[in-house]
């Protein structure tokens, strides 16, 4: 089957089965590695990607659903509009607040993070961990993703 | 089945001082506990992968997620009979190891190998979530036995304990493990008699092996609590036994070893109490505790912990393995930084061009790290154990300065203003540092005594939980933890490692269990292998202490495994403050604390196999 999915804002055209993991043609047919696969059951939230806004797992969403859809990724957060891609706040409140290690986790914590700094919540420390919660990070213990997640919300504010 | 009822040993381990059996006939009081810890997956989010390419050779490159490119090399030669220059062992970038990417990656390693040998092709090998959580080791789950001497005044004057280890059905790095856990066994205490035996054997499950803390989480657990519950038993605050019994300059530990360097464990007790405000805060939920009434279904504690941590290898490993660092200002003016210690998270890449850069006076951009593979880097040892930025830190440092020397001697200006002349008229000047033992550390491998480590770091953390009775249930709320790193390098990084360790050991005390069956486990998939999430993850305030290690230049310490010591101790307190039970079992479960207070007993001790048929235990 042939499905049309935008990706960052490129139109594409995949043939696949319509059951093959948006996490996969992501990866292998796209070229898009920044999408990570942790679990393969929707456990870690590793390949989080935003579909037409919402926040999913692309290991749980079978292509045939993306057809016709919008999926933002992680290399889809820098801004790239005049050359060489610049940094989001919020990737770059991650890289100052030290919120990365591995770095593993860090392509759908910045994705589940961006949706909650486009969303209207309030962006209290609870708020803030209820929005990550779908996304288990090993090395930092959370602490400066929350407080990365914070200073980015508060330029936002200020913005 | 249960590891006690074992008959086969992979080793033992008999240390102590003094005379034990005495000093506990004369002491006021002698207080005997029984500890279990069971199982914890390292849970690196990216789970373990390589691929294996056949080179035109007639070698084999290997690529892919470990800690230790020598530890590979050495498998991938061996197994296929290649020499050193034909087996070459890459490292990919690492999403987390903790441990759990020391010695697995040699056995994918080589099954990638032999395939792709065998069709003369890549072969690409990732396991999947279940695939490593069911094949790959585990932390030894441990019984630990313990019988403590204490005088009236809080004294602690002999402590007798016996450690067995669940090895799995193979050795594996069990021995290892077994050393450190038994040298910490005592806990940060000088104790003047003391006697430690251990052993590990085997049991029908998956071999168990390395995970951060390698063996002291486990003791250290059992030697806190007992601790905790020995000034239960004498009526002293658990802060004022601690401060009546740590070791402080010129202690001496198990082995015999002397502490010279400075010594911050009364320094990271004091600040860690101090700033989580211990006495007070408990003082409230001790009275909490006595005035809660019928309808009041939860309940809030506060609990204190202290540990110690060997930085580096157990004995005489580091003087065994030899380490090479190298460093080099190339022809084109490049300096690079040529180590086999690899970045998984922990700060390798951040901290090495930091070092040099500090002592060669240029910029951090200016400093570049070679990767790490072994066609290029020496083998500076394995990145474990809390030795990177410690020993091969050391290695580095002193490199630093005999290129800045030599290169100021032939230019006769700073080396910032000279070392790119430098380059274009002498070509590469390459500097290699291999390590030799510090100064007065002496360990005597046959009599177990001496000095085990070169260092220790030293660990406070205070933990507050709220425990719902109705289900068990504990919510970490906050952890304090005040760490003692030698020199900090980078701060960023420094705290980052104590909040991760925290929240490993948070998951430890709380949640993390494997259960088994017939030698599987039964949760071996993430869906019911739990760890931390955000909304499990306590608000976690790091304070960072400097007691230099005198044996390097830069003074660093280790700081990944420290602070994983601590912390279960530190929450099975506060639960115990909050409810008034101990738990002698990890994780404290819901299960096991609902028992505690019904009064019933637990539901079995935690990483026991049971068997398929009935057999003998």
């Amino acid at each position: 089957m042939t499905y049309q999915v935008t990706v960052n804002e490129v139109a594409f055209e995949v043939t696949a089965p319509g059951m093959r993991r948006l996490l996969d043609v992501l990866r292998e047919e796209l070229g898009l590695t920044g999408t990570k696969e942790g679990c393969g059951e929707g456990e870690c939230g590793a390949c989080t990607v935003l579909l037409d806004g919402e926040v999913v797992d692309a290991c749980l969403v079978p292509i045939c659903q993306a057809d016709g859809r919008d999926v933002r990724t992680v290399e889809g957060l820098a801004d790239t509009s005049h050359g060489a891609p610049v940094l989001s706040p919020l990737q770059t409140a991650f890289l100052e607040a030290g919120g990365a290690q591995c770095g593993i986790c860090t392509p759908g914590m910045l994705v589940a993070a961006q949706a909650f700094l486009e969303s209207d919540a309030d962006p209290t420390e609870p708020a803030i961990r209820e929005a990550i919660a779908g996304n288990l990070c090993r090395c930092t213990g959370y602490t400066k993703i929350v407080e990365a997640i914070a200073v980015a919300a508060q330029d936002r504010v200020g913005a | 089945f249960d590891p006690l009822r074992s008959e086969t040993q992979f080793s033992a381990v008999e240390i102590g001082r003094g005379d034990v059996d005495a000093v506990m006939a004369g002491a006021a009081h002698v207080v005997e506990g029984e500890y279990r810890v069971g199982h914890q997956e390292q849970l690196y989010i990216e789970n373990q992968a390589m691929i294996a390419v056949p080179r035109e050779d007639g070698g084999m490159t290997v690529t892919g997620s470990l800690q230790c490119p020598y530890y590979v090399h050495k498998a991938l030669k061996r197994a296929l009979a290649l020499d050193s220059g034909r087996a070459v062992v890459i490292q990919a970038e690492t999403g987390g190891g903790f441990g759990g990417k020391e010695e697995y990656p040699s056995l994918i390693a080589i099954h990638a190998a032999l395939l792709a040998r065998r069709v003369n092709r890549p072969v690409r090998m990732i396991y999947d979530r279940h695939e490593d959580l069911a094949a790959t080791t585990k932390r030894h789950p441990a019984i630990i036995r313990h019988r403590t001497g204490v005088m009236r005044d809080g004294r602690l004057v002999a402590q007798d304990i016996d450690l067995v280890l669940d090895g799995g059905a193979y050795s594996t790095l069990s021995p290892v493990v077994l050393s450190r856990a038994t040298i910490h066994a005592g806990g940060p205490y000088d104790v003047p008699n003391v006697r430690i035996t251990s052993r590990a054997v085997a049991t029908n499950t998956p071999p168990n092996g390395a995970f951060r803390g390698f063996g002291a989480p486990q003791s250290e657990f059992a030697a806190e609590v007992q601790v905790a519950r020995v000034a239960d038993v004498i009526g002293l605050s658990p802060l004022e036994i601690r401060r009546r019994n740590l070791y402080r300059v010129g202690g001496v530990t198990p082995t015999g070893q002397v502490l010279r360097d400075a010594v911050a464990a009364e320094e990271v007790l004091e600040r860690a109490a101090e700033a989580a405000e211990f006495e007070r805060v408990r003082e409230r939920t001790g009275h909490e505790r006595k005035t809660r009434g019928e309808g009041q279904r939860t309940a809030r504690g506060v609990g204190l912990a202290l540990a110690w941590h060997g930085a580096g290898f157990t004995g005489s490993g580091e003087e065994k393995m030899g380490s090479m660092a190298s460093l080099e200002l190339t022809a084109e003016g490049i300096i690079r930084v040529l180590i086999a210690n690899t970045e998984m998270g922990q700060g390798t890449k951040t901290i090495f061009p930091q070092l040099v850069a500090d002592e060669l006076g240029v910029g951090f951009d200016d400093v570049e790290m070679a990767p790490q593979d072994t066609s290029i880097v020496p083998d500076s040892g394995p990145t474990v154990a809390s030795r990177t930025a410690m020993v091969v830190g050391g290695l580095v440092v002193n490199a630093a300065r005999k290129l800045k020397s030599l290169v100021e001697e032939r230019t006769g200006l700073p080396f910032a203003v000279s070392y790119r002349q430098d380059a274009s008229t002498w070509g590469t000047t390459r500097i290699d540092e291999r390590f030799t033992p510090y100064p007065g550390i002496h360990f005597d491998d046959e009599t177990y005594t001496g000095d085990a480590y070169p260092a220790f770091g030293w660990a406070a953390a205070v933990a507050e939980v709220t425990v719902d009775l109705d289900t068990g249930e504990v919510a970490v709320r906050s952890v304090v933890s005040a760490d003692d790193v030698g020199r900090v390098i980078h701060p960023i990084l420094a705290e980052g490692q104590v909040e991760g360790g925290t929240l490993q050991a948070v998951g430890y005390a709380t949640i993390e269990e494997i259960k088994l069956h017939d030698g599987r486990y039964l949760n071996d998939r993430l869906a019911t292998y739990l760890i931390p999430t955000s909304l499990d993850a306590p608000r976690i305030e790091t304070i960072l202490v400097e007691a230099p290690f005198a044996g390097v230049p830069h003074g660093a310490k280790g700081i990944g495994e420290l602070p994983m010591d601590v912390g279960a101790p530190a929450v099975v307190a506060a639960i115990h403050d909050a409810t008034g039970v101990w738990i002698h079992d990890l994780p404290a479960s819901p299960e096991r604390i609902l028992a505690a207070l019904d009064g019933h007993a637990p539901p079995g001790p935690p990483g026991i196999s049971t068997l398929a048929e009935p057999g003998p235990s």
